[in-house]
């Protein structure tokens, strides 16, 4: 299982090396949509996989065959920042389209606009 | 000594910011200052003649040697004196001249600090301190150079001659640290008890010519002399003040501090004379074609300081003499000369020698007090000019292997300063021409002017009256050397010949410029056409290839197409990882792969499918789709290894993050398709090698064996200190609150970021 995993992360990683590399803004942020969540997974796995038992502890405060927090700590931080990026980048792909009309990352090779 | 300093600091921001009622004495202030300080100085005199020296001493940085150390001895007196009564006649003169014109609290400020600048150069003795206020005065007259900044040529003036002295400052810096570092001190009584064990050093060259050429820069010595006819762009009183006894003197300055501690030597014998005779040489036979009247005035302020440079590289007795009084005569005549030129420039509205004329029927004054700096200039009896002359001649029969040479490029040099001295007091003056004048006579243009002119006079005639000044000074540059006579008749000797005969040359080529009306038109479209290389030309052609050079340079870099960008991104972390992987040994790859659960394996597969989906479909609804399946998925996975709150949290992201892409959608175009088949199967390739490598670098994660102290501290005390039992929630919330309050600030951050561009956009719209 944990090869299959491995083989995953690859797939989501070509399939958001090839996302990102593409001149259409969309696909762009979609890749790096793809990207952050093929880093969490990758995270997740070296972090050592665990079975049916989340990391809840009774009141006696010990439990030792837990799975480790520490990693799942990192990325809900992660998977929260990362929606943040997003919506952010996807709020300023619709102004930038709003503002050029054009969907073509090649068209923001300037700061400044040339006749201004 | 230090309270004077703090009060060039002081009233210097008092002018700046003084009531507007106030700023009319503005001026007056500081010319105060300047003759207290004078008088402070002078007051000293008798002191230092004894053989005393004063110094105030602050620790600053002890453990680097930096100390504030400021002392009076005979040559910082001497140039103190110097700079506080020029500068005070300065003042005087800017008070009348620069009363048309719009920010003069900012010119004032300037000026002070600049005065305060060079006056604490000419007191230290930390070599440090010193380069502080060397770049001080650097960057003062920066700023009073580009005045007028309203004017392109100002700016450019101003930057060429920051560039060049920056330069030259940067050279003496690592030349006095590199002397510094060899003897462990940066005081200059070190320097010179150390003197015999730094010339024998191994440092001795490089630090001696890093020091050069701070000072040749500084000092405008060829090749680095063409910033200083540029500096005239600034105006009159400023030029007035830095070309006859402060900026450009400070590097003559320089070589007189440091002749105790690196003079005397083969390499110090052999540069400086040549230098300094090829520059004065080049200033005074450019200076007669000039048409510029300031311009005449700033190349023979070139040659003057070539005399000074080889005089000090003559580093004899009657050498060193003849430096100090030829510095004297020089800050004297050539400050007047450039108060008279802007006089004349403010009454007939032009500095064109060719337009000027008849002047001295209408300006009788100043054609007097022109003619006595001129004179002093020229090098005539009785001004105090003719002896430093004398002695120019006398010190350059003694170089060693040079002197003849020197002493006939020194006559040369002369015999151009007489003709262009009585040049311009015959065209200026004399010839007949009716120029009008624009303003009545203001008796304060003429005052400084008159000042120095009478005291050029006054010495030559009684030329005692300054050894007093001198003889210490000589003591300081040249110990146990102190008798110093100065008279005006030397006898009739090989001296007094040459003398005669520059004077002489020099009357006939003034003679033949005179009579000849196209000689001097000749003269000058020869000079045009010999000297076409235009040194200010080639530093600003220099300057804009290097510019130019380098934005082509980087812009095969930073090229501005983002995909490139994210291509060496990918290709070098793939390689690098690549060779890591390769290169660790000690792991090797899962030999067998085991589908069970079937559950998992159907999840995996599903969401691999979407993934392949999201990246190669044409439509965009299909794609988002696509990526919320592939989502879910990754969801489900972290349910099924027992992380609750990862699912939890991914499901409600992907959701939004849908919601999201729909809205936003809904205004946007279709899914284009730029790029061509070939760059799709670059990009194809590339980011299959990535991806390869990724999942290489998953397996090998699997592999390490982990310890995990903190995770364990965590579970142990999530009930037991922060009583939680969600111990994932328990790290986010309590154990590293900080980091999820720091997240929830980049949330926030964000969500402002989208706010203003949604509103942004409505209000376009």
């Amino acid at each position: 299982m944990d090869v299959l995993l491995a083989i995953l992360i690859g797939i989501l990683y070509s399939a958001g090396a090839y996302l990102v590399l593409r001149r259409s803004v969309v696909r762009f942020i979609i890749g790096l949509v793809i990207l952050s969540n093929a880093t969490n997974l990758l995270i997740f796995l070296s972090g050592g996989l665990v079975e049916g038992k989340p990391a809840f502890v009774d009141e006696s405060g010990y439990l030792v065959f837990l799975t480790d927090p520490s990693p799942q700590a990192l990325i809900l931080t992660a998977i929260v920042i990362g929606f943040g990026i997003v919506v952010f980048t996807l709020a300023l792909y619709a102004k930038f389209y709003k503002v050029s009309g054009s969907d073509d990352i090649d068209d923001l090779k300037q700061t400044d606009t040339p006749e201004a | 000594m230090l309270i004077i300093l703090l009060l060039y600091c002081l009233l210097g921001f008092w002018v700046l910011w003084s009531p507007g009622a106030l700023k009319k004495y503005s001026a007056l202030l500081i010319a105060l200052l300047q003759l207290g300080s004078f008088a402070y100085f002078l007051s000293h005199v008798p002191y230092v003649r004894e053989g005393f020296i004063k110094s105030q001493f602050i620790s600053w940085i002890p453990q680097l040697g930096l100390d504030f150390h400021v002392q009076i001895d005979g040559l910082s007196l001497l140039y103190a004196l110097l700079v506080t009564f020029i500068g005070a006649l300065v003042f005087l003169y800017a008070k009348a001249y620069m009363k048309k014109y719009a920010n003069k609290s900012r010119f004032y400020f300037f000026l002070t600090w600049f005065s305060g600048a060079m006056l604490g150069l000419v007191l230290s003795v930390n070599l440090i301190q010193l380069f502080v206020f060397w770049e001080l005065t650097s960057l003062f007259s920066f700023l009073l150079i580009s005045f007028f900044n309203e004017k392109e040529s100002s700016r450019k003036a101003a930057f060429q001659s920051l560039f060049v002295t920056g330069f030259g400052g940067l050279c003496l810096l690592v030349g006095i640290v590199l002397i510094g570092s060899h003897v462990g001190s940066y005081s200059l009584s070190d320097w010179i008890s150390a003197s015999n064990e730094i010339k024998a050093s191994s440092i001795y060259t490089p630090s001696l010519i890093l020091i050069f050429l701070g000072v040749f820069t500084k000092s405008a010595q060829f090749p680095f002399h063409f910033w200083l006819p540029w500096a005239m762009q600034a105006p009159t009183p400023v030029s007035a003040y830095l070309h006859s006894a402060t900026m450009v003197k400070a590097g003559v300055f320089l070589l007189m501090r440091l002749n105790p501690v690196l003079g005397g030597t083969e390499l110090w014998m052999g540069i400086l004379p040549v230098v300094g005779s090829i520059t004065m040489l080049v200033g005074a036979y450019m200076s007669i074609t000039q048409t510029d009247i300031k311009a005449i005035f700033a190349y023979t302020t070139i040659s003057s300081l070539g005399v000074l440079v080889f005089l000090m590289g003559i580093d004899t007795k009657v050498a060193v003499k003849a430096a100090l009084v030829f510095l004297v005569v020089h800050a004297f005549y050539k400050a007047a000369l450039f108060m008279l030129a802007g006089y004349i420039d403010k009454q007939c509205g032009t500095r064109d020698i060719t337009r000027l004329g008849g002047l001295i029927k209408q300006l009788p004054l100043t054609f007097i007090v022109s003619a006595l700096a001129l004179f002093s200039m020229a090098g005539l009896p009785p001004m105090i000019g003719f002896i430093g002359k004398e002695l120019i001649y006398e010190a350059s029969v003694q170089a060693t292997d040079l002197g003849f040479f020197i002493l006939i490029m020194g006559v040369v040099a002369n015999v151009f300063m007489v003709a262009v001295s009585i040049y311009f007091l015959h065209r200026v003056f004399i010839r007949k021409r009716a120029v009008e004048l624009k303003v009545p006579l203001v008796n304060l243009y003429v005052f400084g002017p008159l000042v120095l002119s009478v005291l050029s006079l006054l010495l030559g005639v009684w030329p005692d009256a300054l050894t007093i000044f001198l003889e210490p000074a000589l003591e300081v540059v040249r110990a146990g050397e102190v008798a110093f006579k100065l008279q005006v008749w030397h006898g009739f000797n090989l001296v007094f010949v040459t003398s005669f005969f520059t004077v002489l040359g020099g009357a006939v080529l003034a003679w033949v410029l005179i009579i000849s009306k196209t000689f001097m038109a000749e003269w000058r479209k020869f000079n045009r056409q010999f000297f076409t290389i235009n040194l200010t030309d080639v530093f600003f052609t220099t300057f804009t290839q290097v510019i130019s050079y380098a934005v082509t340079h980087t812009k095969r870099i930073q090229h501005g197409y983002n995909r490139y960008y994210i291509m060496s991104i990918l290709l070098f972390t793939t390689l690098m990882i690549g060779i890591q992987l390769f290169l660790q040994t000690g792991w090797e790859l899962p030999k067998q792969v085991s589908f069970q659960p079937f559950v998992l394996t159907g999840i995996i597969g599903v969401t691999a499918i979407a993934t392949l989906v999201t990246s190669v479909s044409q439509t965009r609804i299909n794609a988002i789709i696509a990526m919320g399946v592939l989502g879910y998925g990754i969801s489900l996975i972290y349910l099924y290894y027992s992380a609750v709150d990862l699912a939890i949290t991914q499901i409600i992201v992907e959701t939004l993050t849908l919601i999201m892409f729909v809205i936003v959608l809904k205004k946007l175009p279709e899914f284009s398709s730029y790029s061509k088949k070939i760059p799709i199967l670059r990009d194809v390739f590339i980011a299959l090698c990535f991806g390869g490598v990724m999942t290489l670098l998953a397996l090998k994660a699997l592999d390490v064996e982990l310890s995990h102290p903190i995770s364990d501290y965590f579970i142990q005390n999530s009930y037991l200190k922060a009583y939680g039992k969600n111990v994932v929630n328990v790290i986010l919330v309590d154990f590293r609150a900080l980091d999820t309050m720091g997240e929830v600030i980049v949330l926030a951050v964000a969500a402002i970021g989208v706010y203003s561009l949604i509103r942004m956009k409505m209000k376009q719209s």
